[in-house]
């Protein structure tokens, strides 16, 4: 009953590996791969895609800083070394700028956040929704709304020169701190509630209990439990921070920054190698820190998650705090309603700071002369949105699910945008794609490989996410059953995560429409964008115009979000009889 | 020979961050066609990386895999005639019971009153004639591993493999799809891989039972072998309940072999191979192959000091002069009377049952 070859059990001679067992090359997924067509040709076309719109691109960056028109040329990094004053000034008034907005973006954060998840405060909802407006929206709003109150001819500015006879506006530093907080603080709260409502709330008892006081339980317990919450916020903030470009390119006035004078470099001087090495020189702290980030801070989380969070019972706070916090809350919500109703506002005047007469003409002006605009941004997120939302799921299949040589590498590259500030992406774009082979620029599939590509790693986090909560073995079954690779994805995995990937091609779409650092750099007569439309308006002091192109965008984003609510709850209706 | 399934120095390596896990360890194993073989084995030695290398999902590390004399070691699953009946089932939770069965069908491209006609057959033949309307989620669990046993037969595959398809069950509907897996598979001849850790089941299903500890296949045989003569002490102890005696050959004759057993009477067994008179050994008593016998009768004696009563059954631990306890079994007690603790009993063993081993 053997076959010939065929010792007979038990042979099993334990322990006895041999060298290739035991490093594991053995070509055995290199053989699988040469037996699998289906899977070698997804990953030949992915891996083409990630090596052409991923690592191509910040290549070029490289090249153009220390080899620009093919030789080799480094004398900005010397000068870089020798304190230029021109890189010197951006490079660290960027750092400094990182490291304030993480300071005062952190502690509003963690103010939202201690206040609706553990001091439970009145309102929370409210206080809640209005704390994700600011990721919904352009993050220059902010900017643009702290011009309409402080700028040059604002309306606080003009009432403090009534007043006071005094000329200030806010343009610089200051105005940056505002409004980046305003802006990313939400980024923040989001990652800081997690945090304090994954603390098991017995930790803090137990301290009561031992007689600490509420103080005390906070700066001893509750603090330190939330450290690696609030380190991976300061560290988040810095970084967007850094890479922001919509508000100091709005609102910076003097006060330089480097992703605002790569862009100058470029696109009013022409200089190629000066912008890539101000790009370079922004993508090595942001880079440092998702080192630090991922090496440091993961290895330190001592967040006490429980099984069942215990329900949030207000212990952590007296009513006196909780009324505190509740004022507190209510100012800074306050705040931002401001600046968003001053959009709002400004949208309907018509020349802000001149004439505050109401009209119509700034929404008539973008849906006549700025409609191109209009339709170039909601076509090409809407194209962009459902590209990236698959492709994203289907490279989390593949280095999830599937084993092939080089799964650890394509994980990290198509990944690496993640960590790469998007004027450094968009500047890499125009270096990668003004030439044969691949000439792109002036097209709009520059700007659509913009958007899907940025937005990659995103889409691929949240795909791992949702193939989470479906069972290996249906997959599995697909292909036990005979389905090659494009079967099993699209006819079993797809449909099964399509009602989640909908859910987040809300958010995907949003962060299209009011994409800008990346885009601004890619932009062409033909294919121009709201938001580009809206900084052109803020540089010809058309603010009220500029405002206009605010409140659509904003108004795009929200119907965007409806729309895809509902559809995915008729999806899911529909599929309730067939159920998941 | 067609649908025979070859195993040869099957070996797998999972690599983690830190340590690596020798899964399966140069496992050698054939499945005549036509056969049940079961892996048995307790948790977490490899009984489901074995088979998950069978059906495609893992790729040895090293070693071979045979299919009807077709080497498929590196195959994805797609490309080999194995069908899989995964513990949680893996239904296509968005398509229809038909649609489910239909599936490797349609892959395979039947013509559609081919298809239907095929998976109704098929369906009744699993007893879920009129069901091909239901989503899955809509089954009962009994109801759902049977659309996954449809599945899988309806593509008639060379091989079938089963990782633990009833564990999800409650144990009396355990016991009736155990036997209707088996009256399928012996009626409709498929060759059939079964992982389970469960060793009634294992006894009751399987033509050829394979133990594996540790990643290792120690011993195949059938129920009865695997039972009365395991390889050694792991696998008589992982096997049913066993008592285990130390010893020494004192004599070997025609066919017998007489054992002094430490700390008691000697015992004459069936003669076993390889062994000569001074080799100290171990001897494989099972519970329930010994009578109870007046104190001084019998080759062991001790005090009863655990009594249970379990209707069938009843179950004692005798504590010998040298302080271990031997366990014993009584069928049927109402008939020998049922003997409370502290009672002096002498333990007769069944010459025939005891099984000799190597002391390790
Ligand atoms: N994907 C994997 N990565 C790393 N280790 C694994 C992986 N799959 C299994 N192992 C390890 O390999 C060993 C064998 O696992 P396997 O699942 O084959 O056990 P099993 O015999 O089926 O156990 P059980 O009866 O619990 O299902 C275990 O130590 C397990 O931790
Ligand atoms: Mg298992």
């Amino acid at each position: 009953m053997w076959g010939g070859k065929l010792r007979l059990p038990p042979t099993s001679d334990p322990g006895s590996l041999t060298m290739r067992e035991r490093i594991g090359r053995t070509g055995g997924e290199l053989r699988r791969l040469a037996h699998d067509r289906g899977l070698l040709l997804v990953l030949v076309v992915v891996v083409a895609l990630v090596a052409t719109f991923v690592v191509f691109p910040l290549f070029q960056v490289f090249r153009e800083s220390i080899f620009p028109r093919g030789q080799f040329d480094a004398t900005h990094f010397v000068r870089f070394f020798q304190g230029a004053p021109f890189l010197i000034t951006p490079f660290f008034n960027s750092l400094i700028l990182g490291g304030l907005v993480a300071l005062t973006g952190t502690v509003v954060g963690f103010t939202f956040a201690f206040a609706i998840a553990r001091a439970n405060v009145p309102g929370s909802r409210v206080f809640r929704w209005i704390a994700t407006l600011p990721m919904i929206s352009p993050p220059f709003i902010m900017a643009l709304a702290a011009i309409l109150l402080l700028g040059n001819r604002g309306m606080i500015t003009q009432v403090i020169h009534n007043v006071f006879g005094v000329r200030w506006s806010i343009y610089g530093l200051p105005g940056l701190v505002l409004t980046q907080t305003l802006a990313y603080f939400p980024v923040a709260f989001m990652a800081l509630e997690g945090v304090l409502r994954a603390i098991d709330r017995s930790t803090e008892e137990a301290a009561f209990d031992l007689g600490a006081s509420k103080l005390r339980t906070f700066v001893k317990v509750t603090l330190p439990l939330a450290a690696p919450g609030i380190g991976a916020a300061l560290l988040l903030l810095f970084v967007i921070s850094l890479g922001d470009f919509g508000n100091p390119i709005v609102i910076g006035g003097r006060f330089q920054v480097l992703t605002v004078q790569a862009y100058l470099a470029i696109t009013g001087r022409y200089n190629m190698p000066l912008g890539a090495t101000l790009a370079i020189l922004l993508l090595v702290p942001t880079a440092l820190v998702f080192i630090v980030q991922r090496y440091w801070l993961s290895r330190r989380s001592h967040v006490t998650v429980t099984g069942r969070p215990t329900p949030s019972t207000a212990h952590a706070s007296g009513p006196l705090l909780r009324w505190v916090l509740f004022g507190v809350l209510c100012f800074l919500s306050g705040v931002i309603l401001l600046f968003y109703g001053m959009v709002v506002y400004g949208a309907f005047t018509h020349l802000w700071g001149v004439n505050h007469a109401l009209t119509m003409d700034n929404f008539r002006y973008v849906f006549s002369v700025g409609r191109r605009y209009f339709m170039n941004t909601v076509q090409l997120a809407a194209i962009a949105t459902p590209i990236g939302g698959i492709l994203g799921i289907l490279i989390a299949f593949l280095v999830t699910r599937k084993r092939f040589p080089g799964r650890k590498t394509l994980d990290f590259l198509s990944m690496m945008n993640f960590a790469v500030p998007g004027i450094v992406v968009g500047i890499g774009y125009l270096l990668a794609f003004n030439a044969p082979p691949l000439r792109l620029t002036g097209t709009a599939a520059i700007i659509l490989a913009v958007f899907v590509f940025q937005r990659m790693p995103v889409a691929i986090r949240d795909g791992a996410a949702m193939l989470q909560q479906v069972d290996a073995a249906i997959d599995e079954s697909a292909s036990d059953l005979g389905a090659g690779f494009m079967r099993t994805f699209g006819r079993i995995v797809l449909p099964l995560v399509a009602p989640a990937m909908f859910s987040g091609m809300a958010y995907m779409f949003a962060t299209c429409v009011t994409s800008i650092s990346a885009v601004v750099m890619v932009v062409s007569a033909r294919w121009q964008l709201m938001t580009v439309a809206l900084l052109n308006d803020v540089d010809n002091a058309q603010l009220s115009r500029a405002a206009a192109w605010g409140v659509v965008i904003i108004a795009v984003v929200l119907a965007a979000i409806f729309v895809l609510d509902v559809l995915v709850s008729r999806l899911l209706s529909r599929r309730g009889s067939h159920g998941r | 020979m067609a649908g025979e399934l070859l195993l040869q120095e099957l070996t797998k390596v999972f690599f983690g961050l830190r340590e690596q896990v020798v899964a399966v360890d140069h496992a050698n194993l054939a499945v005549e066609e036509g056969s049940l073989v079961t892996l048995l084995g307790p948790s977490g030695c490899g009984k489901t990386t074995t088979l998950r290398m069978v059906g495609g999902f893992e790729i040895p590390t090293s070693g071979e895999i045979y299919l009807a004399e077709e080497r498929i070691t590196e195959l994805p699953p797609q490309r080999r005639n194995t069908a899989t009946v995964f513990q949680s089932y893996g239904l296509f939770p968005h398509m229809s019971v038909f649609e489910n069965v239909a599936f490797g069908l349609k892959v395979r491209r039947f013509r559609r009153a081919e298809i239907r006609r095929k998976v109704e057959e098929t369906l009744a033949l699993v007893g879920l004639q009129g069901l091909g309307g239901r989503p899955p989620n809509h089954l009962s669990g009994g109801q759902q591993q049977r659309v996954a046993l449809c599945r899988a037969l309806v593509i008639e595959p060379q091989v079938l493999l089963f990782d633990e398809p009833l564990s999800n069950l409650d144990a009396k509907l355990r016991v009736e799809t155990r036997d209707h897996i088996r009256k399928l598979q012996k009626t409709l001849g498929i060759t059939s891989l079964y992982v389970t850790h469960d060793q009634a089941e294992a006894m009751a299903i399987s033509d050829l039972i394979a133990v594996m500890h540790a990643g290792c296949i120690q011993q195949m045989g059938t129920p009865y072998e695997i039972y009365a003569k395991p390889a050694n002490t792991f696998i008589a102890d992982f096997i049913g309940r066993a008592n285990f005696l130390r010893g020494r050959v004192a004599q070997i004759t025609e066919g017998e072999m007489v054992l002094d057993l430490d700390g008691g009477d000697s015992i004459v067994v069936a003669a076993s191979d390889g062994y000569a008179a001074g080799d100290r050994v171990k001897v494989v008593v099972r519970p329930e192959a010994v009578d109870l016998v007046g104190p001084g009768e019998g080759e062991l004696s001790g005090a009863i000091t655990l009594a249970h009563y379990t209707g069938s059954m009843a179950t004692y631990q005798v504590e010998l002069p040298d302080g271990e306890v031997f366990n014993v079994e009584v069928l049927s007690p109402q008939e020998k009377g049922f003997l409370e603790p502290g009672t002096e009993v002498g333990i007769r063993i069944h010459r025939k049952s005891v099984h000799v081993l190597d002391v390790d």
